[in-house]
């Protein structure tokens, strides 16, 4: 006989799960129990939501599924914004559930929330297991859900007597078959052939590259397509990494917050490559202007996501990888000189030079100076807000990762996404860059990196407001600045101090510098807290 | 527009939800939405109503097709498939008028089901366009209650073997 938490577990095992993030609660006592008595880690966090962007930024960093847990009511909804924030930008995600007894299921008990309900409009999939004999079933087509087409979180919510029931054996399923889930990988010959033909007339091209590049891995394959080519590449903020930012073919990240160069280009264009993007409202604002001079070529392995927000002329619906080999194969291009030059002056000309404040950091040379200092796969999670912007368009990468919730734009998600990165790739440099206004989101992770004795460098921008919004009251409402300002902003170098970990706080770029020197050097978990002038602007 | 989806999806609780779920999320209208059981007891099959424009309807289809539990979704063209409705009808009817009123249900091919000294109650089943013939026919008399099903809808197959 075996027990429907040890068959959770199993199951995980038979995924080759090594790490799940969770937090647990009565109802979800007895798969950790099970799991306790395995190898595989269970990494607590010190609330909910940072589980799932935990999970989020370790799937990410190891492009493999992440998995958190937590227990019924309060802490599965917690969750929630974590599973929406993983929704949005496209992460795979097993998120597991503890749920009351299922006899008593709608009778409001304690803790008892409808989480598979809640979660419907952001999860990819989600089940209500009903039946021990069930779960073998139901985690193999979590996994398979969660990781192929366009990847996403699943939930799967487990009544606590169905963990304690019991079946015969285990028996773990070789395949799924889901009748209705058969995303296409492969691009339609025909659309690719008509994607080339379109090319070839094309004066003008560019490649617009999203996050759905990094997901399918074809990295490698959009650089030789650029190089062979020679179009030019702007890239989505979900896209940051795709190329090398030095990479003379990479123009920059477009969107309202994004590089001037890139959005010229976009905008100049008479053939648009959508490679894994979704053309979001912060990355073309009007993607109308864009569809009246140019072509649309649409490579996503979601369907839905074609003409959804841009008019496209050759729809191709496949993963990119796969795609971009087809057109490898065939591809006869060489882009104009006009163009590629015209992109550069574009690229010269619009260089600013940032304004500085005597006693402050100036953030976007310190974080362009930064990547000079990290090795070239460190992974750089970047918050939300300021801060996210200036590490979008100064962050210098190389072959590492750039993690950001792109999508949701969900504050608090650097800190333990850094975490997930780095027990996931515990040899590369991982740097978390948040606000004083993010960073208390989810400081409280500071112990969960203490505990689990992570090296992880924690860079806050204290500007002591909440400086996006802050800035848009600039513009939009007359600079009143309505519950934006963090009058008690806590020193948070004794904040540091009080969970063990070291800190050390800067009021000049050399300052910063001369710490993020010395803290790099060594292989504990640091938090440099930057003085930046409030009114230090994203741009 | 108004067009009519017919989408078969594995007959799990939860699915309709889902599926419902779907059209606030993406703020689709929907004029009706019909759920039963097909030939397989395992599949079930949703005949959706909607209205928009192409670039509404072609999204809802992709999106459909996006639940996992969804198996197929087809819109059906004009011409390619027949659609009925069942409705209950209570009008308000004295003795006097009950030979009207059936001979109205005659002419419509409505079925009596159910007479009382003060009311008489339709059945039914046809298009939405008779439906409306018949609503305007009877709402002289004074309609009290009207039920509906929402549309279902099948394949033509006459329709399909004549291209």
């Amino acid at each position: 006989m075996i027990s429907g938490a040890e068959i959770m577990v199993k199951c995980l095992q038979e995924e080759g799960v090594r790490v799940v993030f969770g937090y647990p609660g009565a109802v979800i006592c007895p798969f950790f129990d099970e799991l306790y008595r395995t190898d595989i880690k269970a990494v607590l966090v010190r609330q909910e939501q940072n589980a799932a962007h935990s999970a989020s930024g370790y799937a990410r960093a190891l492009s493999r599924v992440g998995v958190c847990v937590a227990t019924s009511g309060p802490g599965a909804l917690n969750l929630i914004t974590g599973i929406a924030t993983a929704y949005m930008d496209s992460i795979p995600l097993v998120c597991i559930t503890g749920q009351v007894k299922s006899d008593v299921l709608g009778r409001d008990v304690f803790q008892e929330a409808d989480i598979t309900g809640a979660c419907e409009s952001f999860v990819k999939h989600s089940y209500l297991v009903k039946n021990t004999a069930e779960l073998p079933r139901v985690f193999k087509e979590a996994f398979h859900i969660a990781s192929t087409g366009r990847p996403g979180p699943v939930l799967i919510d487990v009544p606590v007597d169905i963990q304690q029931g019991t079946v015969e054996e285990f028996v773990y399923p070789e395949r799924v078959n889901i009748i209705g889930y058969k995303p296409s990988v492969q691009g339609h010959p025909m659309q690719v052939k008509r994607a080339l033909e379109m090319l070839k007339d094309s004066k003008r091209p560019i490649i617009c590259a999203g996050g759905g590049v990094l997901t399918s891995g074809a990295k490698p394959k959009l650089r030789e397509f650029s190089e062979v080519t020679g179009i030019p590449v702007i890239s989505t903020m979900m896209g940051i990494g795709v190329m090398p930012s030095d990479d003379p073919l990479y123009v920059g990240m477009i969107g309202s917050h994004g590089v001037r160069a890139a959005n010229l280009a976009i905008h100049n264009a008479d053939l648009v490559i959508l490679c894994g993007a979704r053309v979001g409202d912060r990355a073309v604002a009007s993607p109308d202007q864009v569809v009246e001079r140019a072509n649309v070529i649409h490579i996503d392995i979601d369907p839905a996501e074609i003409g959804k927000n841009m008019k496209t002329t050759v729809p191709i619906v496949g993963d990119m990888k796969n795609v971009l080999g087809q057109m490898l194969k065939a591809v006869d291009y060489t882009t104009p000189e006009e163009w590629t030059e015209q992109i550069k002056r574009w690229k010269e000309e619009y260089i600013t030079v940032p304004q500085t404040f005597e006693g402050y950091v100036e953030p976007k040379s310190f974080i362009a100076k930064l990547s000079t200092m990290l090795r070239p796969k460190a992974i750089m999670a970047a918050d939300v807000g300021q801060n996210q912007i200036w590490c979008s368009n100064n962050y210098r990468i190389r072959d590492g990762r750039f993690l950001t919730s792109g999508g949701m734009g969900t504050m608090g998600y650097s800190v333990p996404a850094a975490v997930g990165a780095k027990i996931a790739r515990p040899s590369r440099d991982v740097v978390a860059v948040c606000g004083d206004g993010s960073f208390q989101m989810s400081m409280n992770e500071l112990a969960t990196i203490a505990q689990e004795n992570l090296n992880i460098k924690i860079i806050v921008m204290r500007n002591t407001v909440l400086g996006m919004v802050h800035e848009l009251q600039d513009i939009h409402y007359g600079s009143r600045y309505a519950v934006t300002e963090l009058d008690t902003v806590p020193d948070f170098t004794e904040i540091a101090k009080a969970y063990g970990i070291d800190s050390a706080f800067a009021s000049s770029n050399r300052e910063a510098e001369e710490y993020a020197k010395s803290m790099l050097k060594s292989d504990k978990p640091f938090v440099l807290v930057c003085n930046v002038h409030p009114k230090t602007s994203s741009r | 527009m108004k067009y009519t989806l017919s989408v078969l999806v594995e007959n799990h609780p939860g699915v309709l939800s889902k599926v419902s779920g779907l059209f606030s999320r993406r703020a689709f209208n929907i004029d009706s939405l019909a759920v039963g059981i097909t030939e397989d007891p395992d599949i079930s099959r949703m005949t959706i109503v909607a209205h928009g424009d192409e670039y509404v309807i072609e999204q809802l289809e992709k999106q459909l097709n996006k639940v996992i539990p969804v198996i197929k979704v087809r819109t059906y063209k004009e011409g390619e498939y027949i659609s009925r409705e069942l409705s209950l009808i209570k009008v308000s009817c004295p003795s006097k008028q009950r030979l009207d009123i059936m001979k109205i249900s005659e002419l419509m091919g409505a079925r009596i089901v159910d007479v009382s000294v003060n009311t008489m109650t339709l059945q039914f089943a046809d298009t939405l366009e008779a439906f409306e013939t018949l609503i305007d026919l009877l709402k002289p008399y004074g309609i009290r209650e009207i039920v509906r099903t929402g549309t279902v809808a099948i394949e033509k197959d006459s329709a399909i073997s004549r291209k």
